[in-house]
């Protein structure tokens, strides 16, 4: 019984994981960018969803759709002004680029948290929104867990079909395998990375939102999600 | 041309005297804080401590400053962020004291920052009036430290209390004995547990479940279906606010509802209620008002000043305890931290929540237990005048 409980627990935890690392791993993996300020996207959807539930009622389900476009939008404009004239046309890193990108986020991370400090203090967010059981045989599991769990796991699935089945799939791994060959079988390497950057943003920003609907989110919460993202791409490496 | 003269002089005294006077209307008290507007603590410190600093300034300020014998004295803040990084809170207390020359400091919120800050308090002879700081070893740090304050009380207060409450309904016949205990693994819910599990036993109460969980733990469903399966009478988790937020609803979910439902840190908060509603109603936790004209007086300017409403725990305390430190300075009248910080250790203050006297520098009076009654969070403990009768057992969960 309390095995079962501790499996189904941890299986509905790590579908969550894994989305959060999704979209961490997609603006790694394939724009080269350690964004350290992944977090900070995640919170800033939860908390923007809570705000909105709160303030007009409105449902974390149409947030789902919403917040995760706007974030994407969000990401490419920060890939196109801000990443890529310093990561290069032909995205070839070496360790000094990769330290000051890191940098970069870094400091991004601080602007915005610095900036959710500013205009919401210290405030907890945290809201009801489908808290009520659904029995899974043996046990019993919070509505608002399993529906993120079933998102997550239909997006995860989602980006793994379209990374093996298709040739934009295929492409995006070879740009992430071999970045400067990628661009000699002519892949269009930059417009593809920055594509995979806002992508990464907006999984971010979804996971966010799932997460605000049973989790308690602060301003400050932001490095604890880049760092969980973080293990889990090393791990799952 | 004497006269002329006479009156130059006259005009030049009669202009220097305005002088003087306008000076000694424009003169300031600098105070300054260091407080976590970043980081893990900002949203302790932000729900409870800032507010009130920020509410106490405006109203000393509306009421035409401190009256020193000099005359009124304006204050003057001088803000610094510590990011929750006890060595930034030291140089920030310690660059307030020796290069801004502030008259007073405010002290950091928590318990780690309030230790962190105290030798430089010290140190300097600044009175540390600090209200949560919540450790059994204040009275001891009180020696080494005679201006450090703690005005929340000790950890055991609140469990010894707790652990009499349900005695009394045990006697009273309206629960059993079986109590279950869960508690973040930290300083707080080792400290707190621990003088719980002696009260326990010694209030001859039956601990049949007993379990620590690591802090930030957020996935309770497994854990309280295991407390379930002991079926106990009361549930008591010291918890801090985001598990206590998460809780009631793992709880719900698993459909345990015991009797008692006695969560930690942060079922005081406003939050709490608006997250939680009518699901709130009968839940226990620690602190607690007493909803009488000066709360409601005191609930209406936090929320006209801050824009948000005060926790029902330290909020108040924290309010307290600068109304204390405000009457010391008036009584002495001048900037003599050494006179004020004797006069906080002896005299007894008139406040929101009533006499205030620090014995031996720590407010033991403090209300200790408290429960959701009709959409406030009321006080049940300590028993005394103003404590309401607990409502138990607390009712289902709604859906």
């Amino acid at each position: 019984m309390s095995i079962l409980d501790a499996l189904l627990t941890g299986a509905i935890a790590g579908g969550v994981y894994g989305l959060l690392a999704l979209g961490f791993a997609l603006q790694y993996g394939i724009a080269r960018i350690l964004n350290l300020a992944y977090g900070e996207g995640v919170v800033l959807a939860g908390i923007t969803t809570a705000l909105l539930y709160q303030g007009l009622s409105l449902s974390p389900l149409i947030a789902l759709f919403v917040l995760p476009s706007l974030f994407a939008l969000g990401n490419f404009l920060l890939h196109r002004l801000l990443f890529l004239p310093l990561v290069g046309r032909t995205l070839a890193l070496d360790g000094e680029k990769e330290g000051r990108l890191i940098l970069l986020t870094f400091g991004l991370s601080f602007l915005i948290q610095g900036f959710l400090a500013a205009e919401l203090g210290g405030q907890l967010f945290s809201y009801s929104y489908l808290g009520q059981g659904v029995s899974l045989g043996a046990t019993t599991v919070a509505l608002n867990r399993l529906l993120a769990f079933g998102v997550a796991l239909a997006l995860v699935a989602l980006a793994h079909l379209v990374f093996t089945c298709t040739r934009l799939g295929i492409a995006v791994r070879a740009l992430s395998r071999e970045p400067e060959e990628s661009l000699l079988v002519g892949i269009p390497a930059t417009r593809l990375s920055t594509w995979a950057f806002a992508l990464g943003g907006g999984v971010g920003a979804a996971a966010g939102v799932l997460l605000s609907t049973f989790h308690a989110l602060t301003p400050a919460s932001g490095p604890e999600f880049t760092l969980k993202a973080l293990v889990v791409v090393i791990l799952g490496d | 041309m004497k006269t002329r003269r006479s009156f130059l002089v006259q005009g030049v005294a009669a202009a220097a005297s305005l002088l003087a006077a306008s000076q000694a209307q424009t003169r300031t008290v600098r105070i300054g804080y260091s407080i976590s507007k970043t980081g893990p603590y900002a949203t302790g410190a932000g729900i409870t401590t800032l507010p009130n600093y920020r509410l106490w300034v405006e109203e000393v300020n509306a009421a035409g400053g401190l009256k020193l014998a000099t005359g009124s004295a304006r204050i003057s803040v001088v803000e610094y962020d510590d990011r929750s990084s006890p060595e930034e809170a030291i140089r920030n207390i310690e660059r307030l004291i020796t290069q801004d020359k502030v008259d007073f400091a405010l002290p950091p919120w928590g318990t780690a920052m309030n230790l962190a800050v105290a030798p430089v308090f010290a140190r300097h002879g600044y009175p540390q009036v600090a209200v949560t700081n919540l450790s059994e070893k204040t009275p001891e740090l009180v020696r080494r430290w005679p201006s450090y304050f703690s005005l929340l009380g000790l950890p055991s207060q609140y469990a010894e209390a707790l652990a009499l409450l349900l005695r009394n309904l045990v006697a009273g016949g309206r629960i059993g004995r079986r109590v279950a205990v869960v508690h973040t693994d930290d300083e707080f819910g080792l400290e707190l547990s621990g003088a719980f599990r002696r009260a326990a036993q010694k209030e001859g109460l039956e601990l049949v479940y007993f379990q620590g969980y690591p802090a930030g733990f957020s996935d309770f469903q497994s854990l309280l279906n295991a407390v379930k399966g002991r079926s106990p009478d009361a549930f008591v988790a010291f918890s801090y606010p985001a598990e206590t937020l998460a809780l009631p609803e793992a709880a719900a979910v698993v459909g345990f509802n015991p009797a008692v439902f006695f969560l930690g840190v942060g079922t005081a908060f406003p939050i709490f209620r608006q997250r939680y509603g009518a699901n709130a109603e009968g839940i226990m936790g620690l602190g607690g008002v007493v909803p009488n004209q000066a709360w409601r007086t005191y609930l209406e300017r936090h929320r006209a000043v801050t824009n948000q409403e005060p926790d029902r725990w330290a909020s108040p305390v924290t309010y307290v305890s600068l109304q204390a430190l405000r009457v010391a300075i008036e009584r002495i009248g001048k900037i003599d931290r050494f006179q004020i910080i004797r006069l906080l250790r002896q005299e007894t203050f008139d406040t929101l929540l009533g006499p205030l006297q620090l014995e031996g520098n720590v407010f033991r009076s403090n209300w200790l237990i408290g429960q959701w009654q009709g959409g406030e969070f009321v006080a049940l403990m300590p028993e005394r005048p103003g404590a309401l009768a607990p409502r138990v057992p607390k009712p289902t969960w709604n859906r």
